[in-house]
């Protein structure tokens, strides 16, 4: 389609609009639609890692040895940005332990791991909030908050902190994230088709939540099935005069939050602002599905559809899978691998991170186990030298100028990479993805991020450590000057006694007492509020000084 | 003939008079380039650098008496930070990689209580009194070290702080561009 063409997009009376750059992939999404979706079964160890969302990292409320339930709360969330964990399946807690995760650094993570029994008996849920039409909206929140939901479309963003921009920040538009642009993952599209009622569920309660006028639900058009059911849906519920079913061309990487607001709305996320900020809300279908279950059911998040596919799985389909589930037993499920993957991935494979081995656990935001084989990802070779050929900036999202961010990346200059706003950047690939000199850009990118925020702390700390250390000489100067100012004060006191008559050479062991006690007092009073009195002498006293003060 | 000498050294004069009292009116406090050095200094204390303490050591390099190289805590990036503010050359050296975080650990059986390292302290990271056991406060430790030759019984170690999922960084990619031209 021609850029003339996209812009005159149409998809019934609405106008689209069309973000800078973007690029056309292979979808490869028949490849896991060709089986039915199937639940995966009960693993016989549930790995829950304590960090599965943005923020702090989750403090476990269970013991080892204790005996949890499906849907349990194990472990609650630390601060306002953070997200509860619940166990997925009864069983007894084995262990709180680091292990490993899907993360891209390959390290282990705290995590709760459960012996399940099979049994899946579950806990009491929540109360449904039927009529939350009529309910504090700081309740919906909490529901959210409870029942640990975060964003499920990769970010793993707790979802309560976004449905709560605060009173300052009017939200008019929903925009509901059924893209699910990144090719071979189908979760998000089976999830439409299948359960499209929940869908206007949710929408209805965020439509309520967020006081919103308008709710766009933006999905690709290669995505028939999904769009029927959603419009089918909508069209049997009271949403249909406030809700849009929109299609949107197939163009990577439409999926990313700013860029489907700028193709629905026209809008810009400023750099450095949320949505939040031009009155916009994104959450991702999968989201909006477990928020009414949560609200309706008083469900909490702890299964997820996930698709496992790649030409290295015999049998790719999309999967219902507890959360914690490891990844090698759900490839075992899927019939295992039919050839050794060149690459495992979890996520999709231009923004998924590569993992380093298959025993890791299935979190919330997995929505993908990718196993590709050699023939899907060739390995590109030795990157060659940048020919300035400009592609990469003709098809960054964001509108960046890769080929500058990589040049300074390079050079590890990152204040320079700063003045091209490289966090503004979202990764997408698409520069690597056209770069003909295969240079890893996404890697210099990623690698200039990670180490600006590693020197951006260490400024901190450093600022904080030269605030301590200026105390500690501030205090030990003066310590000294009392110190001296003792030491002359005691000099003079003896330099006049002799002259003074008032004090008589006592041969009375209690007037001696008497006139010490008078002369202490009268020290005292001198010295006002400076009162405080050596104890020892030597280099001990300081210290005591310095502890009393403190 | 007197007039041009006349006019020149009314004009030194008028100018002479300005710089001398543009140089007590606006007259700067400290050195603004050692604050800035200072700045950049990782702040450790430790006094690796032959100086005793940042600020000194920011002091010697404003004067232009010692190498931008001497920090070691500081690694690679504190000297391009340094060469880049004072628009000396990058020192090339080995073994100025990345620089692992340590934190101070006092062997809690054999602490006699002594304050030594307390007071060696330079940010009081390390809590305690006189014959009572002490305490690193990690969040407050530089890893500066200069607690441990202090310790009369050999209590104090350093221990390097471990990598987790939320300190990790991405590594510099690996596969550099082969011909660069």
């Amino acid at each position: 389609m021609s850029p003339v063409a996209l812009l005159n997009y149409k998809s019934r009376e609405r106008q689209l609009w069309r973000f800078h750059g973007g690029i056309h992939i292979p979808d490869e999404k028949a490849l896991s639609k060709e089986r039915p979706a199937a639940q995966a079964p009960i693993p016989r160890f549930l790995v829950l890692p304590l960090q599965q969302h943005i923020g702090a990292i989750a403090k476990p409320k269970v013991a080892v040895g204790d005996r949890v339930l499906a849907g349990q709360r194990i472990a609650d969330p630390v601060g306002y940005v953070s997200a509860a964990i619940h166990a997925s399946s009864s069983g007894v807690v084995v262990a709180i332990e680091d292990r490993p995760v899907a993360h891209p650094s390959g390290l282990p993570a705290p995590c709760i791991v459960i012996e399940t029994d099979g049994e899946d008996a579950a806990v009491e849920q929540l109360p449904p909030i039927v009529d939350y039409r009529h309910v504090e909206r700081a309740l919906l929140r909490e529901r959210i908050r409870e029942c640990g939901i975060v964003g499920l479309g990769g970010a793993t963003f707790p979802t309560s902190v976004k449905v709560n921009p605060g009173h300052d920040q009017p939200i008019e538009t929903l925009v509901i994230n059924g893209v699910e642009c990144e090719p071979y993952i189908t979760c998000d599209d089976l999830l439409m088709q299948t359960r499209a009622v929940d869908v206007i569920e949710g929408v209805r309660i965020l439509h309520h939540l967020l006081g919103v006028r308008a709710c766009l639900i933006g999905v690709e058009d290669n995505k028939p099935e999904a769009l029927a059911a959603l419009r089918m849906a909508l069209a049997d519920s009271d949403m249909a005069d406030c809700t849009e079913v929109v299609t949107i061309p197939t163009r990577y990487p439409s999926g990313g939050e700013r860029q489907l607001i700028r193709i629905l709305t026209g809008k810009e996320v400023p750099t450095d602002g949320i949505p939040a900020q031009i009155g916009v809300v994104c959450q991702n279908v999968s989201t909006t599905v477990a928020i009414a279950e949560a609200v309706l059911d008083g469900k909490p998040l702890i299964s997820r559809l996930v698709t496992v596919t790649g030409r290295a799985i015999s049998e790719p389909r999309n999967l219902l899978v507890r959360i914690g589930t490891p990844a090698n037993e759900l490839i075992d499920f899927c019939g295992g691998y039919r050839e050794a993957p060149r690459k495992l991935i979890s996520g999709g494979p231009m923004m998924g991170v590569q993992l380093a081995s298959d025993q890791v656990p299935v979190t919330k935001g997995v929505n993908c186990l990718l196993a590709l084989t050699a023939d899907e990802a060739p390995d590109p070779g030795p990157p060659l030298a940048c020919i300035r050929c400009g592609r990469c900036a003709e098809v960054c999202p964001a509108n960046l100028l890769p080929q500058q961010i990589y040049w300074h990346a390079r050079a590890k200059d990152l204040d320079k990479v700063q003045d091209y706003n490289l966090f503004d950047c979202i990764e997408c690939g698409c520069c690597a993805h056209v770069c003909p000199s295969h240079i890893p850009l996404v890697q210099y990118y990623r690698f200039a991020k990670t180490a600006s925020w590693a020197r951006d702390q260490e400024a901190r700390q450093a600022e904080h450590a030269r605030a301590r250390h200026a105390a500690k000489q501030a205090r030990l100067e003066r310590v000294e000057r009392e110190r001296q100012a003792k030491l002359r004060q005691k000099a003079e006191a003896v330099r006049d006694k002799p002259a003074g008559a008032g004090t008589a050479p006592c041969t009375e062991p209690k007037a001696a007492i008497e006139a010490a006690k008078q002369r202490a007092a009268a020290k005292r009073a001198a010295a006002g509020q400076d009162a405080a009195a050596p104890a020892q002498a030597g280099a001990v006293r300081p210290e005591k000084e310095r502890l009393t003060q403190d | 003939m007197f007039a041009p000498v006349l006019a020149l050294a009314t004009l030194a004069a008028a100018f002479g008079l300005l710089l001398g009292y543009s140089a007590i009116r606006f007259r700067v406090e400290g050195d603004p380039i050692a604050d800035q050095i200072d700045s950049l200094l990782p702040q450790t204390q430790c006094g690796q650098c032959g100086y005793p303490g940042c600020r000194p050591y920011a002091e010697a390099l404003a004067k232009g008496e010692t190498e931008i190289d001497q920090c070691t805590p500081g690694g690679e990036a504190t000297m391009l930070a340094l060469a880049d503010l004072l628009g000396r050359e990058p020192v090339v050296g080995e073994g100025r990689e990345e620089v692992q975080r340590m934190v101070a650990v006092i062997d809690e059986q054999a602490c006699i209580g002594c304050t030594l390292c307390q007071q060696a302290c330079p940010v009081d990271a390390i809590v305690g009194a006189a014959r009572n056991l002490h305490g690193v406060i990690e969040r407050e430790c530089t890893g500066c070290g200069l607690c441990v030759s202090p310790c009369p019984v050999e209590c104090v170690r350093m221990v390097p702080i471990p990598t987790d999922t939320r300190a990790w960084k991405w590594p510099y990619p690996a596969r550099v561009v082969s011909a660069s031209r």
